[in-house]
């Protein structure tokens, strides 16, 4: 540990600790833009400047260790104007155009602009006019606002491993691009949205779809159908000043049916469904001699296009279980269409995600037309969702919950987990568990696979079977887990895994890239209690258990694997090329 | 990573990259090698730099933005640099360019719609003495005035 005084302030700190960590321990604020808890110290904008106390210098918090005995300022009258003049060069070259921005009231660099009071621009305003790249469904590009703080390029490369973006060109005419200047489509992009999720200000952002939404409510006739991924449930709330984690599912039910949807159900009733079909899958392989090992799970669509890009041998490996999303949207046009004696062809079928991706995977390929119309004809991030309600003047806060519509709205607790790390891995064992030994999982919560470290292993006892699992989130860890099971099946060894989960982005759907902003790892693990505590309070624990899949099953599907559920909830994999051209 | 077009890399070319493969500084090194043989860095060269050492596309990319001394378009068949270093520029450089623009319609940067010609500023040659300076596929040419640039031109067209 090491003693050091922030504006006189004594704080002990852990050696190598950063100044900013230091001041923040003595609960002193230093204004940040570039910095990010999740990536590492970039030191490109400067904001984060302070004085070492003995010396001339000033040096960046974000980057500078304290040492012993050292004693730092972080605000004098010199450090506000170097801040504010740092400031006031952004904005000499970003444009003015607040209010019609995607990040207006949720701008890093427009709320320290307020905070720094500027009401001038005392710098020739030169505002480069460059093209948006639109070619993705997930998100948009607009290099016209971007301040180069960099942290999508460590988002991209670092956390995420997919090298889409980088800085292109050097000094003022730096651009955050894909190589040879291709268009994000063109490039190896998963659409994860995590650039979005970490830009400072509007310079990527999802691409805003509700609009659509609208029109379709508004139109007599379509009959609209929703339906809510389990992470936005825990994460909606941070958009209307409730607490990160806060459960608020019955109220967003209620919302959606306040803004004009015909039926209301629930993502978790097919993360249910899921787990029927890749626990069983599970469990065939498990049991059949020579069946390909480890099984991986194929829920995460930045996961899937990555590994159709970078892993395309592993397509073997994959579970033909489609996301509960694309299977909720299956059971939308067919099996409730039936039930409710309603055309299909009317049915407007809408998903409510926190994550980009998603606007990818509802046309990723022919397999997303299982019913003979578009099984999800719209995707609308968690972001999106609260401007609708907000725009609507829906008093989210206080409205009273209401339950979802039957038969494909109730859910286990093993559906509501599938939105954090670990989740998927956990609510499959508890069903795999029921499939092999015949008997209920006395204690559901598997500790094993729980947590915030980037790659999990362990050994989870299936009554004496012992079965080998693996657990990885932030598209970056998977890398040393595909290489492990590539050379143990290139030296036909036996696979150190039989299950593996993976999950693109840290801490999984909770922290998705069309999430409320701010996610943090703090942030993040408050979302994940919030979705523990939704499973623990659940009346069932595991899906086998959940009575509104045991008669889906009943009804209309036979059994998990028949034929019908494979036709409507499962796919195939394709390698795809990581540069279009 | 696979590659999306290929190209041909000379027998030296490719016993330099597997002399420089693991070594450190080694994406650079290579990249100079490449536009030595190319005369610039094609795409499809870039892609295959990739695959050999195993480092992304953007990466490369973000190193050839980077450095001046990179070309991502083929140079003119005579490549004209003209110098702009400080005795050079205060002994009139830009006359040269201009001269070059309104002989051949060359700006800098850019080729010759019959690829003959390619235009570039450069920051010092090394020959200050001999202020202006331009040079005409490697063949130096001192004290240059705008009038004799499109003598000097014409002996390499």
């Amino acid at each position: 540990m090491v003693h050091v005084k922030i504006n006189g302030i004594p704080v002990e700190v852990e050696e190598g600790s950063t100044v900013l960590y230091a001041a923040k321990k003595a609960n002193v604020t230093i204004p940040t833009l570039c910095y990010h808890p999740d990536l590492k110290p970039w030191a490109s904008c400067g904001l984060c400047v302070v004085k070492q106390e003995g010396s001339a210098k000033i040096v960046r918090a974000c980057a500078t260790p304290v040492g012993e005995g050292q004693s730092f300022i972080t605000n004098d009258e010199e450090l506000f104007k170097v801040r504010k003049t740092i400031l006031e060069l952004m904005l000499s070259t970003h444009p003015s155009t607040c209010l019609t921005c995607g990040r207006n009231g949720m701008c890093e660099l427009q709320r320290l602009a307020a905070e720094f009071g500027i009401r001038e621009q005392p710098y020739e305003v030169r505002v480069k006019k460059l093209s948006r790249d639109t070619s993705t469904c997930s998100i948009v590009l607009d290099p016209t606002k971007c301040i180069k703080c960099g942290r999508c390029v460590q988002v991209c490369q670092d956390m995420q491993g997919v090298f889409a973006l980088e800085f292109i060109g050097r000094g003022d005419n730096t651009v955050m691009a894909p190589a040879a200047m291709l268009k994000l489509d063109d490039s190896p992009c998963i659409k994860c949205g995590q650039c979005a999720a970490h830009c400072p200000v509007g310079a990527i952002f999802e691409r805003d779809e509700t609009e659509s939404f609208r029109k379709a409510v508004a139109d007599p006739d379509k009959h609209v159908v929703v339906q809510i991924a389990p992470a936005v449930r825990v994460a909606l709330g941070e958009s209307f000043n409730l607490p990160a984690g806060t459960i608020t599912t019955g109220k967003i039910y209620a919302a959606l049916r306040r803004l004009g949807a015909d039926k209301v159900f629930d993502t978790n009733f097919s993360a249910d469904l899921t787990i029927m079909e890749e626990g069983t899958e599970l469990v065939e392989r498990l049991s059949k001699k020579d069946s390909v090992l480890p099984q991986i799970t194929s829920c995460c669509p930045a996961w899937t296009d990555y590994m159709e890009k970078y892993y395309p041998d592993m397509i073997p490996n994959f579970s033909t279980a489609k996301s509960p999303m694309m299977m909720q949207g299956a059971m939308t046009k067919t099996y409730y269409a039936e039930t409710a004696g309603i055309d299909p062809a009317k049915i407007y079928s809408v998903a409510i995600m926190p994550c980009t991706a998603k606007k990818f995977e509802i046309s990723r390929d022919d397999n997303m037309q299982a019913s003979g119309f578009n099984d999800v004809d719209l995707v609308l991030t968690t972001r999106e969702l609260a401007r609708l309600i907000k725009s609507a003047g829906v008093d989210f806060v206080d409205l009273p919950g209401e339950p979802a519509d039957s038969p494909i709205g109730e859910y286990a607790g093993a559906g509501t987990i599938f939105g954090n790390t670990g989740g998927v891995m956990e609510a499959a064992l508890r069903t795999a568990y029921h499939s092999i030994t015949g008997k209920d999982l006395k204690n559901v919560e598997i500790d094993a696979v729980r947590g915030m470290d980037g790659i999990r292993k362990g050994i989870v006892d299936v009554d004496g079977r012992k079965v080998r699992v693996a657990v990885a989130h932030g598209m970056a860890n998977v890398k040393s887990l595909m290489e492990e099971i590539r050379a143990a099946r290139d030296a036909g060894a036996e696979p150190p895994y039989e299950f593996i989960e993976v999950m693109a982005c840290r801490g999984g759907c909770i922290s998705g890239g069309g999430q409320p902003y701010a996610s943090t790892d703090d942030v993040r693990s408050k979302r994940i209690a919030g979705l523990y505590e939704d499973d623990r309070e659940s009346e069932f624990r595991c899906s086998y258990q959940n009575p509104s899949i045991q008669k889906i099953y009943a009804e209309y599907l036979g059994a998990p694997l028949s034929e019908k559920a494979h036709h409507l909830l499962h796919t195939s994999y394709q390698e795809r090329k990581v540069y279009k051209h | 990573m696979s590659v999306q077009n290929e190209v041909e890399f000379s027998p030296e070319l490719m016993a330099y990259i597997s002399e420089w493969k693991e070594k450190q500084g080694n994406l650079i090194m290579i990249l100079h090698k490449v536009q030595e043989e190319f005369g610039y860095i094609p795409r499809e060269a870039a892609d295959k730099v990739s695959e050999l050492l195993d480092v992304p596309l953007a990466k490369i990319w973000g190193v050839v933005t980077f450095y001046h001394f990179f070309k991502l378009t083929k140079p003119g068949e005579h490549n004209i640099q003209v110098c702009l270093g400080t005795a050079c520029y205060l002994k009139g450089g830009d006359a040269i360019i201009e001269a070059l623009h309104k002989h051949l319609g060359l700006d800098v940067g850019a080729v010759t719609d019959d690829g003959k010609f390619s235009l570039e500023a450069v920051r010092c040659i090394g020959c200050c003495g001999l202020a202006p300076v331009m040079t005409v596929s490697g063949e130096v040419f001192g004290k240059v005035t705008k009038d004799q640039v499109p003598g000097i031109i014409d002996k390499f067209n």
